[in-house]
């Protein structure tokens, strides 16, 4: 669905991505892991459009979407859940969902998408005519994710979704990505927190400063020694 | 007693209708300021533009009153689309003081552009309303200020809702509040700040046909000081807010006419500035700018 072939980005004059290459199928859950700095939020920025490679090939349901801007890439049905929620804080729950089904002129689907969305995170649809700006920390991650499912996405790119979440809260959160992949989207992760990534994960990458080190399933990588001693505490 | 009184209402009448004008001026100002953290400082030349618009589709074309407006602002919206297109997208990943530069340039240009083009000499803008007095008690009311009144609140309300309540209003405050997750909605960037250039300049050019009806003269030059004005007004009110606009222009409008009802006219352009710097000094976000704190 998703292959990524020898992508270099730059920030200026810093090498961020050096040659990353990577793939996700149809239906998968795929976590991209590593430590702060490695490259993680860049490469799902360039994948979404919001950041150009500077050479690399970006294989999106058979065409190539490098340098394609990231509004139109949207409507492909790949769409991102940034890093840090950016819900619109200005705006009330119901608008921010509104604004994820944008290009969409279906009414009725959209309709539909949105008591699935209020079924999925209940929480939203108490608060739906409430300033975004004034929930909490998970909530505002549900409100992102249920924004980025307005837009039906095929594949879902998740930006550090426990972010500042308590402990609780994020195993909440990874059950629900876990029932949106069951649902039928396809997932690429990227995560600070490899346990849990790992624990919903069928494959992943372990990104260390801008480059793939290690990669596999998630159960080869949640027991290599490498992996444990670095991400998983041991 | 009762004489200060009848003072303060016919002043305060006069102010809210040239205040309406501010208003509109300023709206333009405050949601491209939204969109774009850009003071537009041709947005003052724009309502000049659209004042000359009006007149022309008067004169030149015959066309009655409304639907000169109505061109006015067509006209000027496809301007500001223009201005917008190929001065300030250029720069929009430039500092912001190379952009404020630039938006000084434009003023300058359309300004000396349209006095080589039109001559500096004043026009006179065509009586389109038999100038009715009407009496209420003691207090004057002209047919002018009415339509002035009737017109700014009617754009002011179409206005909040198509921001409030249609998508390309959402859109436009999607992108205000943040560009890079807006596009991650599928929201182009470059045509909903085209689309907020447009609705802008379209609003100062009703406001400038409204001020050409209203004072019957027209010049290149005539949208320096309102342009400045309404800038004030939108400080006033809270920049970035449209709410604020409406009420800084009011506000700003009222207080203008009350500072020439008590005598002082030669000094109601100061009154604005005196509103700027008390705003600057005791409430720098305005008056319905509030600190957002943001949540991490």
């Amino acid at each position: 669905m998703l292959k990524v072939t020898d992508l270099n980005c730059y920030y200026g004059a810093i090498h961020a991505i050096k040659g990353i290459s990577l793939e996700v199928s149809e239906g998968e859950i795929v976590a991209l892991i590593g430590s702060n700095g490695a490259g993680k939020s860049t490469t799902l920025r360039t994948i979404s459009g919001l950041m150009k490679p500077k050479t690399g090939v970006i294989n999106y349901d058979g065409e190539d979407i490098s340098g394609i801007p990231a509004h139109k890439i949207v409507g492909k049905g790949l769409v991102q859940v940034p890093e840090g929620r950016h819900v619109f804080a200005n705006l009330t729950v119901l608008e921010n969902l509104e604004l994820g089904a944008y290009l969409r002129k279906d009414k009725e689907g959209v309709a539909r998408d949105l008591r699935d969305v209020f079924d999925k995170f209940p929480r939203l649809a108490e608060r739906k005519n409430q300033i975004s700006g004034t929930l909490s920390g998970g909530e505002q991650q549900m409100l992102a994710m249920g924004r980025a499912l307005m837009s039906k996405p095929k594949l879902l790119l998740l930006d550090e979704p426990s972010m500042g979440l308590a402990p609780l809260l994020v195993r909440e959160i990874f059950d629900i990505i876990k029932e949106i992949n069951q649902d039928g989207t396809t997932v690429l992760l990227v995560e600070q927190n490899a346990n849990m990534a790992l624990s919903i994960a069928d494959k992943a990458y372990v990104l260390e400063t801008g480059r793939i080190t290690l990669s596999g399933t998630a159960k080869e990588l949640a027991a290599s020694d490498e992996v444990r001693k670095a991400y998983l505490g041991g | 007693m009762e004489n200060l009184l009848e003072q303060l209402f016919q002043q305060l009448i006069n102010g809210v209708s040239l205040g309406s004008i501010y208003a509109l001026i300023a709206l333009g100002y405050t949601m491209i300021y939204g969109i774009m953290k850009l003071i537009n400082f041709a947005h003052g030349d724009i309502y000049m533009l659209g004042a000359y618009f009006g007149y022309w589709a008067i004169t030149g074309l015959g066309l009655p009153f409304l639907p000169a407006i109505v061109l006015a602002m067509i006209g000027a919206a496809a301007v500001g689309i223009i201005v917008e297109r190929l001065a300030y997208r250029p720069m929009r990943n430039a500092p912001r003081i190379a952009i404020l530069i630039t938006a000084i340039g434009v003023s300058f240009l359309l300004e000396y552009g349209m006095i080589l083009f039109v001559s500096p000499q004043p026009r006179t803008f065509p009586p389109v309303f038999e100038a009715t007095v009407y009496h209420f008690g003691p207090l004057v009311v002209n047919s002018q200020q009415i339509i002035i009144l009737i017109i700014s609140l009617l754009l002011m309300g179409l206005l909040t809702y198509i921001v409030n309540h249609t998508t390309a209003g959402k859109a436009m405050r999607a992108v205000s509040f943040d560009a890079d997750a807006a596009k991650l909605m599928g929201i182009n960037i470059d045509r909903t700040i085209a689309m907020t250039f447009a609705i802008g300049s379209a609003l100062a050019a009703a406001g400038g046909v409204l001020v050409g009806v209203y004072y019957n003269s027209i010049d290149p030059l005539m949208g320096m000081t309102p342009g400045i004005k309404a800038f004030v007004a939108a400080v006033l009110g809270g920049i970035g807010i449209i709410p604020g606009a409406m009420l800084g222009g009011i506000i700003l409008g009222v207080v203008e006419a009350l500072v020439a009802g008590i005598g002082l006219s030669t000094f109601r352009d100061a009154a604005a500035f005196l509103i700027l710097i008390f705003i600057l000094l005791y409430k720098p976000a305005g008056l319905l700018g509030k600190n957002v704190s943001e949540k991490v």
